[in-house]
C-alpha cells in the first residue's frame, strides 16, 4: 500500500507537516510498497490515535452498561455489513467501542484499571471489541500483599509480585487508585492523604507509591506507574497532587521515559474550601510540570451532558451518588482492590461544572511541553471518547473557546484563567498529544509513528493542514475528525468516511517481566497462605488462562541476572 | 487421575475447591463438593441421539440432519425465542447471541423467572455489592432474605458466608450475627441468632420500615408492619447499624413475592442508607451455575443484560415485552430454541402450553419435560464437566470451568457453531 501525497505529521520522526508518501508492507511502514494506491494528496495523515487511558473492558464498565440501560438506548446502531449492533453513549457495547474509536482515526486503546483477580473478565472484554490493539494497566494500590511487602520494605519481593500480578492478569502495567483508600473502604472508611495511616496495614499511601515505583523501575517495565490521587475529585486537592509528584521527584527512570504518569490531571487540580469557593489551580499544577520532568498527565477533560462515572475510587463513588442522589453501584474486591459506578450530568451553568471544564483545558494549554500532556476524557468519566474532536478543537481555537465560556456560568472568568489564555495548539501539538506521547508514554514502540517497522495504523482525515485554519474554522475541523477519510489498522482500511469496511481482531498486549527466583520462591510462601486463609478461590483456578488472549503481543521486561 | 480444584457446575457458588476422581473416562467419586453438586457431576441418563418428531414420535437422526433442521425452523420463524442459556459456559453464549442477531430473535434466560426482577431492581438503584471473599474476610453481620443456602446452596455458608474464618473474621461463626428473614422456619434459620417471620407478600412494608427506623424516623412506624411488631423491627435495625461490615444476601422470596423488582429497589435503598452509617453489601444468590454469565455476555455484547429483542437488527430491550413468558402469554413468538435449560418445568403453565403449540428445539445433555413438547432434540457435552469454559459466579466473579471427561457429544458452543452454518447455508440458499 502506498498512501500518496499526505501532508504527514509524525513528531516522534521530527516530521511537522511534510508532503510526502507513506509505504505500507505486511501490516508495517515500510520504505518500498506496492498494491493499493491511496491517494492523500493535500490531506492530514497522522499515525493511528492512541489512547492511553480510557474505560473499555471489565466489570465496573459492564456493571456501567447493567444499570443504565437509559444509556444503551443513546447510541443504538443496527448490524450492518461488517458490523455488529451497537449500543451505548457512555457506556457502549463492545462492538460500539472498537468501531467508533475506529471511525476517528484512532487504532489502540488501554483500558486503565483492573483488579487481577477479575482481570478474566477485562480479557473477555477486550477480546470482543473488535479492530483496536489493547491493553489493562492492572490495579496494585490497595493489594494486600503489595501494602505488605511495604510494611517489610521488602521492594525484591514486591517486584516479584508485581510481575506474578501483571502475568496472573495478563496486565501491561501498574496503577495505583487511591492507595490505602480501597482497603479502607473495606470497612467504610477513607485515607485523607497520603501520609494518614491506612487502617491494620500499618503502612501510607505514600509508601506504597514510592515502593511500587521502585518495584516498576527494578522491573524495567515499559510504562511507569499510573497513578490516580488520594482526595480526587475534592476541592483543595492540588496540594495533594504537588506532595504526591514531590515524593517521586528523586526515582530515577529506568528506561527513556517519566517516572510517574498521572491519570486525568483535571480531577486534581482543584483549589478552594469546599464547592462553594471552588476555583481552578491548573497554573500551579501546569508549573510544577513545566518545572520538572519526572511526571506526565492525562487530561480528563470534562464535558458537559452525560457522562458515567467509574473507578477504583469507591469512597469518591459513594460521595458521587450522595451529593447527586443517582443510583449507586459499588464493587469491593477482596484483598484487592474497591470500586464504584455512578451516572452523571455536567451541566453548563453549574459554575462547578463549568470549573472543571476549563481547568482541563488550561491544564492543555498552560503545560509548554506536549510530550507530557495526553488528550483524554477518562472516558466516560469525564465525557464519553467520541467527543475527543469537540477537545481538540477547543485546544486548537480560542474563539471558540470564547463562544463556549460566555454560554457558562457567570461567575467562571473569576475561577479560571482560561480566558486569558491565547495559546492555540497546532496539529505537530495535536499529534503529539493524541499518538506519539502516549505511545511513548506506554512504551509502545511500534505505536504512535511512522519510522520503518511500525505498525502501519495510519489515519487520513478530510482537513488541508496547509489551507485550514483550526481557530476559525473549528467547526469543519471538529466534522472531519469525527469521520477519518481513511483509517487504517495494520495495513487494513478499516474505515472510510466514517462507514466500517473491515474489522480485523487486534492484538492485547501484556508485558512479561523476570524476576530472580529467590524472590518468586519467598514470593509463593506468601501467596500460599492468603489463598489457603482468605481468597474465596483457589490458586490453580486463579490466573488469566491463554485461552483468553488469543491474539497475544508480550513485552517482556525485568530484572537482567548477572551471569555466574 | 484425580482433577484438583475442579469447579462445580451446579449452583451461583461455583465452588473451585472439588476434586474429582477420574477412572478409564468415567467420573468414579466426587470430593469436597456438596450432595446437588455430586449428583450434577457424577451425572444421570443422557439424551442418547439427536432427534426429530415425526408423526408425533421423537425419532432418531444423524446431528447434521438436526442442525438443518433446527436451523430451517429459526429461518422461517417471524420471531423466535432463543432461551435458557444459564447452565451453559460463556463460550456458548456468545455463539447464540450471533444465532439471534442472525435469525433476528429474542434471546432470554432464565433470569426472567429467577432474578430478573433484581436486573431491573439494579437498573433503578444501583447495585453496592462486593466479591464473595470480601464478605468472608469482613462481614460480622450477614442477613439472608428470602433465600435458604443450607439447601439451595449448601456450600455458601462454609465457604462465603456464616462459618467461614477470614482475616478479620477469625473466629467464624462465633463472631458473626447471622440474620434470617423469611414467610417461614428453614432449614437456614434454625442456625441464625435472629430469625424474623413476616406475613408473605410483605417485603416493600418491612423493608421500608427499616429504612426509616435506620434513619431515625421510627416515630411514623405502625406499631406492627408485616406481622412483626415494632419493637422487634427496631431491634433488626440496631442490630443492622451495629455491624462493622453487614452483607444481605437474597433470593427468590423477595424477587417473586408481591412487588417484585420494587422489593429489590427498596433493598438496594436501605443498603445504600446503611453505608451513611457503616458498611454494607447486597448480593442476589443466584441459581443457576452461570446465570450470572448470561447477563455479562448479553450486557457487553448488546448493551441490555436479559430479554434482547433482535428482530428489527438493533437490540431492543423492554421486559414485559420482550422477556420469554410475556412473548408466550401473548403468543408472540413463533418457534423456540431452548438451550441448557428446563423451560418446561420452570414457566408458568400458560406459558407452558403456548410453548407446546409451536416448534421447539432443544440442546441439552438430559431428557426433560421440554423434551416432551420439542420438535427437534439435540443432545450435548456437559458443560463445566465435559467441555471448559467461563461461567460468572454470584459475585460476578469469571471463572473458567475445567474439564474434567472426555465425551463424544458435541459442546453447546460446537452445536450452535453448526446452526449458524446451517443458516447461512440457508439463507445463500434463499438468496439465490
Amino acid at each position: 500500500m502506498i498512501i500518496k501525497g499526505g501532508i504527514v505529521y509524525d513528531p516522534a520522526n521530527g516530521i511537522f507537516g511534510e508532503e510526502m508518501d507513506l509505504c505500507v508492507d505486511e501490516g508495517r511502514m515500510a520504505e518500498d510498497g506496492k498494491g493499493e494506491v491511496i491517494d492523500a494528496r493535500g490531506l492530514l495523515v497522522m499515525p493511528g490515535g492512541v489512547d492511553a487511558h480510557s474505560h473499555i473492558a471489565g466489570t465496573k464498565v459492564n456493571t456501567g452498561r447493567i444499570m443504565r440501560p437509559d444509556d444503551a438506548r443513546l447510541g443504538i446502531e443496527p448490524r450492518s455489513g461488517v458490523c455488529r449492533p451497537c449500543t451505548g453513549y457512555t457506556v457502549p457495547n463492545c462492538y460500539a467501542i472498537g468501531y467508533r474509536y475506529a471511525r476517528m482515526g484512532y487504532t489502540t486503546a488501554f483500558e486503565a484499571a483492573t483488579p487481577i483477580i477479575e482481570a478474566r473478565h477485562t480479557h473477555e472484554e477486550l477480546e470482543e471489541i473488535p479492530i483496536l490493539d489493547k491493553g489493562a494497566l492492572t490495579l496494585f494500590g490497595n493489594n494486600w500483599e503489595v501494602m505488605e511487602c511495604v510494611r517489610d520494605k521488602d521492594i525484591g519481593k514486591l517486584a516479584a509480585y508485581v510481575a506474578w500480578g501483571l502475568r496472573s492478569a495478563r496486565g501491561y502495567g501498574v496503577k495505583i487508585v487511591n492507595p490505602g483508600g480501597g482497603e479502607a473502604w473495606g470497612f467504610g472508611s477513607n485515607v485523607k492523604g497520603p501520609n494518614d495511616p491506612v487502617p491494620n496495614f500499618d503502612v501510607t499511601g505514600a509508601e506504597i507509591i514510592c515502593g511500587l515505583a521502585q518495584a516498576n523501575e527494578m522491573l524495567r517495565l515499559p510504562h511507569s506507574i499510573h497513578l490516580h490521587f488520594n482526595n480526587l475529585g475534592k476541592p483543595g486537592n492540588y496540594t495533594t497532587a504537588l506532595e504526591t509528584l514531590e515524593l517521586l521527584k528523586d526515582i530515577k527512570p529506568s528506561r527513556m521515559r517519566q517516572v510517574v504518569h498521572v491519570a486525568h490531571m483535571q480531577f486534581s487540580a482543584y483549589g478552594g474550601t469546599s464547592w462553594r469557593d471552588f476555583e481552578s489551580k491548573a497554573p500551579v499544577i501546569a508549573d510544577y510540570f513545566n518545572s520538572h520532568n519526572h511526571a506526565t498527565m492525562d487530561l480528563g477533560q470534562l464535558l458537559f451532558g452525560s457522562a458515567t462515572t467509574m473507578t477504583a475510587d469507591a469512597p469518591l463513588e459513594y460521595g458521587n451518588a450522595r451529593l447527586t442522589h443517582n443510583k449507586w453501584s459499588n464493587h469491593d474486591i477482596e484483598l484487592e482492590e474497591s470500586s464504584g459506578v455512578v451516572p452523571m450530568v455536567y451541566f453548563r451553568k453549574m459554575l462547578v461544572n463549568a470549573v472543571q471544564w476549563a481547568i482541563g483545558l488550561e491544564l492543555a494549554l498552560l503545560t509548554r511541553d506536549p510530550w507530557k500532556v495526553l488528550m483524554t476524557t477518562d472516558h466516560p468519566n469525564g465525557s464519553p471518547f467520541i467527543n475527543y474532536p469537540e477537545v481538540i478543537t477547543l485546544l486548537m481555537s480560542k474563539p471558540k473557546r470564547d463562544a463556549e465560556m460566555a454560554t457558562l456560568h457567570e461567575q467562571l472568568p473569576k475561577r479560571t484563567s482560561l480566558g486569558g489564555i491565547e495559546r492555540e495548539l497546532d496539529w505537530t501539538e495535536i499529534a503529539i498529544m493524541t499518538r506519539a506521547a502516549p505511545a511513548r508514554i506506554l512504551g509502545l514502540v511500534d505505536k504512535g509513528h511512522f519510522g520503518p517497522g511500525a505498525d502501519a495504523d495510519i489515519s487520513i482525515y478530510n482537513l488541508r493542514p496547509e489551507e485550514i485554519d483550526p481557530s476559525r474554522d473549528h467547526a469543519l475541523v471538529k466534522k472531519a475528525l469525527a469521520a477519518a477519510k481513511y483509517t487504517i489498522k495494520s495495513g487494513i482500511v478499516v474505515s472510510q468516511e466514517g462507514q466500517i469496511l473491515a474489522a480485523p481482531q487486534g492484538r492485547t498486549f501484556w508485558v512479561d517481566a523476570a524476576v530472580p527466583q529467590a524472590d518468586m520462591d519467598r514470593l509463593m510462601v506468601d501467596l500460599q497462605e492468603k489463598f489457603e486463609k482468605y481468597y474465596s478461590v483457589r490458586l490453580s483456578n486463579y490466573a488469566v488462562q491463554d485461552a483468553y488472549v488469543p491474539h497475544p503481543k508480550v513485552i517482556r521486561a525485568g530484572i537482567q541476572m548477572e551471569v555466574a | 487421575m484425580i482433577v484438583e480444584d475442579a469447579i462445580c457446575s451446579f449452583c451461583g457458588c461455583l465452588c473451585d475447591d472439588i476434586n474429582v476422581e477420574v477412572e478409564e473416562g468415567k467420573i468414579k467419586r466426587v470430593r469436597h463438593a456438596c450432595r446437588l453438586g455430586s449428583s450434577k457431576i457424577l451425572g444421570h441418563d443422557r439424551i442418547k441421539a439427536p432427534m426429530i418428531r415425526r408423526g408425533g414420535e421423537l425419532c432418531m437422526v444423524g446431528y447434521q440432519e438436526a442442525y438443518d433442521r433446527a436451523a430451517e425452523i429459526l429461518l422461517r420463524a417471524q420471531k423466535p425465542l432463543l432461551y435458557g442459556w444459564a447452565s451453559t459456559v460463556c463460550e456458548a453464549q456468545k455463539k447464540g447471541i450471533l444465532l439471534a442477531e442472525e435469525v433476528g430473535g429474542v434471546l432470554d434466560s432464565t433470569a426472567t423467572v429467577c432474578h430478573g426482577p433484581s436486573v431491573i431492581g439494579i437498573e433503578e438503584k444501583g447495585l453496592p455489592g462486593a466479591t464473595l471473599g470480601q464478605v468472608k474476610n469482613r462481614a460480622d453481620t450477614i442477613v439472608f432474605w428470602g433465600c435458604n443456602p443450607a439447601e439451595a446452596h449448601p456450600r455458601h455458608s462454609l465457604r462465603y458466608s456464616s462459618n467461614v474464618c477470614g482475616r478479620f473474621t477469625p473466629e467464624g461463626r462465633a463472631g458473626r450475627t447471622i440474620v434470617v428473614v423469611d414467610v417461614r422456619e428453614t432449614r437456614t434459620s434454625k442456625t441464625a441468632d435472629k430469625t424474623v417471620i413476616i406475613q408473605p407478600g410483605t417485603d416493600y412494608e418491612v423493608i421500608s420500615a427499616l429504612r426509616m427506623l435506620v434513619a431515625g424516623k421510627g416515630d411514623g412506624v405502625p406499631d406492627e408492619v408485616g406481622g412483626v411488631p415494632k419493637a422487634e423491627l427496631d431491634g433488626l435495625a440496631k442490630t443492622l447499624l451495629a455491624a462493622r461490615f453487614g452483607a444481605v444476601f437474597f433470593g427468590l422470596g423477595i424477587t417473586h413475592s408481591r412487588g417484585r423488582y420494587k422489593n429489590i429497589d427498596n433493598a438496594l435503598s436501605l443498603v445504600a442508607e446503611l453505608n451513611s452509617h457503616t458498611k454494607f453489601v447486597i448480593m442476589p444468590m443466584r441459581g443457576h451455575y452461570n446465570v450470572g454469565g448470561i447477563g455479562q455476555v448479553l450486557a457487553w455484547s448488546s448493551g441490555f443484560p436479559m430479554s434482547v429483542d433482535f428482530t428489527r437488527n438493533a437490540p431492543y430491550f423492554n421486559p414485559g415485552e420482550t422477556a420469554a413468558c410475556d412473548l408466550l402469554a401473548k403468543a408472540d413468538t413463533d418457534a423456540a430454541m431452548i438451550i441448557a435449560a428446563d423451560a418446561a418445568s420452570s414457566f408458568p403453565r400458560a406459558a407452558v402450553e403456548a410453548l407446546a403449540k409451536i416448534p421447539v428445539i432443544q440442546i441439552d445433555p438430559y431428557e426433560n419435560p421440554t423434551t416432551l413438547i420439542s420438535e427437534v432434540v439435540i443432545p450435548s457435552a456437559i458443560a463445566g464437566v465435559e467441555a471448559e469454559g467461563t461461567a460468572y459466579r454470584m459475585d460476578g466473579m469469571a471463572l473458567r470451568m475445567r474439564k474434567l471427561v472426555d465425551t463424544s457429544y458435541p459442546s453447546d458452543e460446537e452445536i450452535l457453531s453448526h446452526i449458524l452454518e446451517s443458516v447461512h447455508r440457508l439463507q445463500r440458499g434463499l438468496e439465490r
